[in-house]
């Protein structure tokens, strides 16, 4: 198991985010978590990568506890985040952005090789290469975003939101890498508040309410629930 | 019923802007102070009181002095981006390269170093100073700032300006509140002539020196990958840190870098001046602060013209905007005609020439 979450509560303040929430994400699949705003689910991603600390419980990956790390060890040990609202580097060129992604990385001949595989990936940054990150489309910034988490060569990608924000075809691209980028190894922890599309082509999946899980199961399973249906048509 | 006249305006007029009596005011300020740089700059060039090589001297002179102010400017500006906070602290810190620098530069005109060997003397003069300002800057954020780094409100800049003390009364209390002359090179006065303009050789020296660290900076910056890491830093700290940047790294390497560029600038100043005193990070201090607010906070080229365009300012405009109004000894005035502009960028555009608007909504 890479990354185990037991357990786990964090709050901001006096206010309980997330409560007893565990998640465990085996090598090869897509996870999904999905649930309405608000419901803990970015809370939760940045609390394994470290950028939030946690009340209660604990995260471990390869079974080591990452209490004590710092979000850079974090993503060195494999668990690389795509944050939400993209966060890409704006005044830096799509390149940099991409290179900024295999930060943790030395091996300067497979940068150069996983670069241009990027660039076949998404032949639009490409032609975009020397151009300034910011001045990039929402879907091509999210091209962008996806890219340079997966030049950390990442063992387990968390995808917060990936689809936001984009229009519905743009969407579609986004959900089909996905399942490219998991068809090629990486292992896929998906966010979302679409919910139906994430659970289309999860593996697995957990859905969250008020900062606690209330459901889990395969994906497609989940995806024709009644209680998953109420909640979100409901 | 009055109220509801405000709720039955059409849609969109509420987003003009109405003109209220504060936007007069501003603009009456910004045409009277344009009308009094006009006015004063026509007529000391009708006067004709200043030659032709004068203007050029005023212009040299502004231009070293800028750069000096660029530099450290740089300090700031780096600081500002990874950490968003203001190192008030920044021109004490260069005030101890500048006694640092004064040190060796006395050692080695004693035993006659400078004369025989003045290129290994200016060296170590430039490498004293840049490690001890080096060596102040991390000091400072180690045990000043780190500290106080997730504290809220006003803590990290209150603790910036007591540093700023600090520094001023421990090297008072260690060498004395007196002026200490820096010594004197053998070509410190020479001139050289360009087309009939007498140029200053240790102006065309300070600017050598200043113009090629920043170049060497600009290429740290933009072609290295802790350059790279740092402009990411600057945009976005967490997102740099999921990328596996360790922020505190790279906070380390800003201060450094911004401590190397202060020990530049303080031999610089020290030349310029030739003199070094407990006091003297002041003045330039708060200059170089407001040259990078010049140019904009958080931009590198920003901080570089900025330092240029204060010094040329300051150089140029108490003989160019004040003389003609007649007012006498108008150069005791240039501290106040570069804090105007100053103020006028504050007031007028608060992102400075090259800022991003501090506002601004990530996309």
């Amino acid at each position: 198991m890479i990354l185990e979450i037991e357990n786990m509560s964090l709050a901001y303040g006096n206010i309980e985010a997330v409560r007893g929430v565990s998640i465990k994400i085996v090598d090869g699949g897509i996870v999904a978590l999905v649930g309405a705003n608000g419901a803990g689910k970015s809370s939760t991603l940045n609390a394994i990568s470290g950028l939030l600390p946690i009340s209660a419980g604990t995260i471990r990956i390869d079974g080591q506890s990452t209490k004590e790390l710092k979000p850079h060890q974090i993503t060195r040990r494999g668990i690389v985040q795509v944050p939400e609202g993209r966060r890409i580097f704006g005044r830096l060129s799509v390149e940099e952005n991409l290179l900024m992604g295999a930060f943790s990385r030395n091996d300067h001949q497979a940068i150069a090789e996983d670069r241009d595989r990027m660039f076949e990936l998404f032949p639009r940054l490409k032609e975009r290469r020397r151009q300034v990150a910011g001045t990039l489309s929402g879907g091509e910034q999210q091209m962008v975003a996806t890219a340079r988490g997966l030049m950390a060569r990442p063992r387990v990608l968390l995808m917060d939101e990936p689809s936001m924000g984009l229009a519905p075809l743009v969407v579609e691209q986004v959900f089909d890498t996905i399942q490219a980028i998991n068809a090629a190894g990486t292992t896929v922890l998906l966010v979302e508040q679409n919910a139906l599309m994430a659970l289309e082509i999860a593996d697995h999946a957990y859905v969250m309410e008020h900062g606690e899980i209330v459901l889990e199961g395969p994906g497609p399973e989940l995806a024709g629930d009644e209680r998953v249906i109420s909640i979100y048509l409901g | 019923m009055s109220d509801t006249s405000l709720t039955t305006l059409p849609p969109g007029a509420s987003a003009r802007k109405r003109i209220n009596g504060i936007d007069v005011f501003m603009w009456a300020l910004r045409c009277a102070v344009a009308a009094i740089a006009i006015f004063g700059a026509v007529a000391t060039l009708l006067q004709g009181r200043y030659s032709l090589a004068q203007w050029f001297d005023f212009a040299m002179f502004g231009l070293t002095l800028g750069s000096v102010y660029a530099l450290i400017a740089l300090g700031y500006t780096m600081v500002y981006g990874v950490l968003r906070m203001i190192n008030f602290a920044h021109g004490d810190i260069t005030m101890t390269g500048a006694f640092a620098g004064y040190f060796v530069a006395s050692g080695v005109s004693r035993n006659g170093l400078l004369a025989t060997h003045p290129v290994l003397a200016i060296v170590a003069i430039f490498a004293v100073a840049m490690a001890t300002c080096i060596a102040v800057a991390l000091a400072t954020e180690r045990f000043a700032y780190r500290p106080f780094r997730n504290s809220p409100g006003q803590a990290p800049l209150i603790c910036a300006i007591g540093v700023s003390f600090v520094l001023e009364q421990t090297v008072r209390g260690m060498f004395g509140s007196g002026v200490k002359s820096y010594p004197l090179t053998t070509w410190h006065d020479a001139v050289i002539n360009v087309a009939g303009l007498r140029v200053p050789v240790v102006n065309l020296f300070v600017m050598g020196c200043a113009i090629s660290a920043m170049v060497i900076l600009y290429l740290i910056v933009h072609r290295t990958r802790m350059g790279m890491a740092m402009r990411a830093v600057s945009e976005d700290k967490a997102a740099a840190a999921l990328m596996g940047v360790d922020v505190d790294r790279v906070v380390v390497f800003a201060f450094a870098l911004g401590g190397a560029m202060a020990g530049v600038a303080s031999v610089c100043y020290a030349l310029i001046y030739q003199q070094v005193h407990f006091f003297m990070g002041f003045a330039p201090g708060i200059k170089a602060f407001g040259a990078a607010v010049l140019g904009g906070i958080g931009s590198i080229p920003g901080a570089m013209i900025g330092g240029m365009f204060l010094g040329l300012i300051e150089a140029v405009g108490p003989a160019l905007f004040l003389d003609g109004l007649g007012i006498t000894a108008p150069y005791q005035l240039r501290d106040a005609i570069g804090f105007l502009v100053l103020l006028m960028v504050l007031i007028f555009r608060p992102q400075g020439l090259f800022g991003e608007a501090m506002a601004k909504k990530r996309a």
